[in-house]
């Protein structure tokens, strides 16, 4: 992520200055609109959650102030907890597997399938594993949430019509199921992402590096291991980055699929927190749940970013 | 030979199956979509249709007003799409052809912005919509949809015209263009492609947002068409053939986005990731 910024020459700066200065005004004019709105709809009410937070407010009347209360609450609440346990293995489904197994696919189809078989096939079968991503997660949550109906369900039907019924089960109706449900469709949601990211990038890498290796004897895997892997290390950042960050937002597929259930086994901060903004109406306490949610991401993006730095 | 063949085809098939995997979802969503409850209930979801019944996709359309639903969404994306577009050039132009001083601080603050959850800015927006008496109006979603896109938008574009030539910008200027002249007759015709990548992107993803026009827009007439599949699902009120009519409407506008735009997306996602 490169920001074309810095560096300008000093000197070209100072003479430049104050014809620069006359420039830069007119130009701040057109950032203003964007600057108004987002301080309205973005800083401003941030500013009010985390405010909130202080407070115990049913959402009605006036907001009674607690101060730290609600933070104290949270550090004590068993379901705070397990919701980012359930996010955790989000992050597992959304950003570790998919990249994992996107790196492998693409590197197979970039090195073979486009050589042996023509870029047409590699074209279909990314179109293939990208289609998920374009549905609205709510369509995909609506599609998996029949598939897995314990009754009605097409997944127990295929599985018994291959002679493996015995494995049928109520996939998001078992508590000790339902959290591994939800990673597999979400792996099957996530997956053309890395894809259609890590093809991108193989056309950037110089090929005759794969051929001097080839010429050294070095298998597929070690070619795999010791230049694509290594080459591909921007694209690797920025898929991981994008899809932690998206794991812990992650709202749409958990009240679709499961609506946090059953009892609390999928439950994650960014469910939690909506139910006590509009289910308990304990606003104060959902604020503190959100403001929290909000300061991980920061950080862990925060943290991505330096890890970047020092490897580039 | 036979052993370097082999193996060749030994991958193709696996990635085949997995495609077909992926894409079994799909396909047995169009299979039962089309089905009576009775043939569901009698032949499962595996049997093929016995003939092309309506009934579900009728039913549902009907219970929604799943065209009413369509046209909200419609209406929604593009004008987000627009406005965005013309945040997002607003900003980048300040920011990629201006220079202003502190844009990389500017721009951090944009992008530091979009990563927060929307569930820390949920409530407020839903304190505010009421107080502008804007809550359950189709224009609070555009607005908050807006500024949330022009975030990756400003990023986007700014990189972009960060490589803008000079020369035809100082070009234009001893011309006596002026600034805004500059922006629209000289930048934005060569930059129709950053364009239509943005305009189809933010288009998409308003497409898709659940969180915000489920709360915001409460009533029926007022839905989007995630929202309105999304909320039948999880109150569990839908049968086996009514549940895939729905699934399958819900997945056609996607795939009719697919076709569309494939090749605008795919290039999409490589510019959006690495600049």
């Amino acid at each position: 992520m490169a920001v074309h910024t810095r560096a300008e020459p000093a000197a070209q700066h100072r003479t430049a200055r104050r014809p620069r200065r006359a420039r830069d005004r007119g130009y701040w004019l057109f950032l203003l609109p964007g600057l108004v709105l987002f301080t309205v709809v973005v800083v401003v009410p941030f500013a009010m959650n985390v405010g909130y937070s202080f407070t115990r407010w049913p959402g009605v009347g006036d907001p009674e102030w607690i101060g730290l209360d609600n933070y104290r609450r949270l550090l004590k609440d068993d379901l705070f907890w397990t919701s980012f346990r359930h996010n955790a293995a989000l992050v597992v489904a959304m950003a570790f597997l998919p990249t994992l197994l996107g790196l492998v696919l693409s590197a197979l189809m970039f090195d073979l399938v486009a050589k042996h078989f023509g870029g047409r096939t590699v074209t279909a079968l990314r179109a293939a594993y990208y289609l998920p991503q374009l549905l609205p997660i709510a369509v995909a949550g609506v599609v998996w949430g029949w598939m897995l109906h314990p009754e009605f369900g097409a997944l127990n039907s295929v599985l018994d019509a291959i002679g493996l019924g015995s494995l049928g089960q109520d996939w998001l109706g078992d508590p000790d199921l339902a959290m591994a449900t939800v990673m597999a469709v979400m792996v099957w949601f996530q997956l053309g992402y890395p894809i259609v990211i890590f093809m991108a990038g193989l056309e950037r890498v110089d090929p005759s590096l794969h051929e001097a290796a080839a010429i050294d004897g070095a298998t597929w895997l070690q070619r795999f291991r010791h230049i694509t892997i290594p080459q591909l290390r921007p694209e690797i950042f920025v898929v991981l980055l994008t899809c932690t960050i998206a794991a812990l937002k992650v709202f749409g597929p958990i009240y679709v699929l499961t609506r946090g259930g059953p009892g609390n086994a999928t439950t994650v901060p960014s469910y939690f927190s909506f139910q006590n903004f509009f289910e308990k109406a304990s606003v104060g306490y959902g604020s503190a749940i959100a403001t929290t949610l909000a300061i991980i991401i920061l950080v862990i993006a925060a943290l991505f970013l330096r890890l970047q730095d020092r490897n580039s | 030979m036979n052993h370097r063949i082999l193996p060749r085809f030994a991958v193709l098939v696996s990635l085949a199956v997995l495609a077909v995997a992926m894409l079994l979802p799909f396909a047995l969503v169009l299979l039962n979509a089309f089905k009576t409850p009775a043939e569901y209930s009698a032949n499962g979801p595996l049997a093929f249709p016995e003939g092309l019944s309506l009934e579900g996709l009728v039913d549902f359309w009907e219970r929604v007003d799943f065209g009413g639903k369509l046209l909200n969404s419609i209406l929604i994306s593009t004008a987000v799409a627009v406005l965005a577009v013309i945040v997002s050039v607003c900003n980048a132009y300040a920011l990629g052809i201006g220079r202003i001083r502190g844009r990389t601080w500017i721009l951090a603050f944009f992008l530091i912005a979009n990563t927060l959850p929307q569930e820390a800015m949920i409530y407020p927006w839903y304190t505010m919509a009421k107080e502008a008496g804007l809550y359950d109006s189709r224009l609070s979603v555009i607005i908050i949809c807006t500024v949330l896109q022009c975030a990756f938008g400003t990023y986007l574009m700014s990189s972009v015209l960060g490589q803008f030539p000079r020369e035809v910008i100082e070009a234009a200027h001893l011309d006596g263009a002026g600034r805004l002249r500059t922006l629209t007759h000289v930048i934005l015709p060569m930059s129709r492609s950053t364009l239509t990548v943005m305009f189809v992107f933010f288009f998409i993803w308003t497409w898709n947002e659940f969180l915000i026009p489920l709360i915001l827009l409460i009533s029926n007439d007022n839905q989007t068409v995630p929202v309105a599949l999304g909320k039948l699902q999880g109150e569990r009120m839908m049968d086996a053939t009514m549940s895939s009519a729905s699934a399958l409407l819900g997945i056609l506008p996607a795939l009719v986005f697919f076709v569309l735009f494939q090749r605008t997306l795919t290039r999409g996602v490589t510019v959006g990731a690495i600049k």
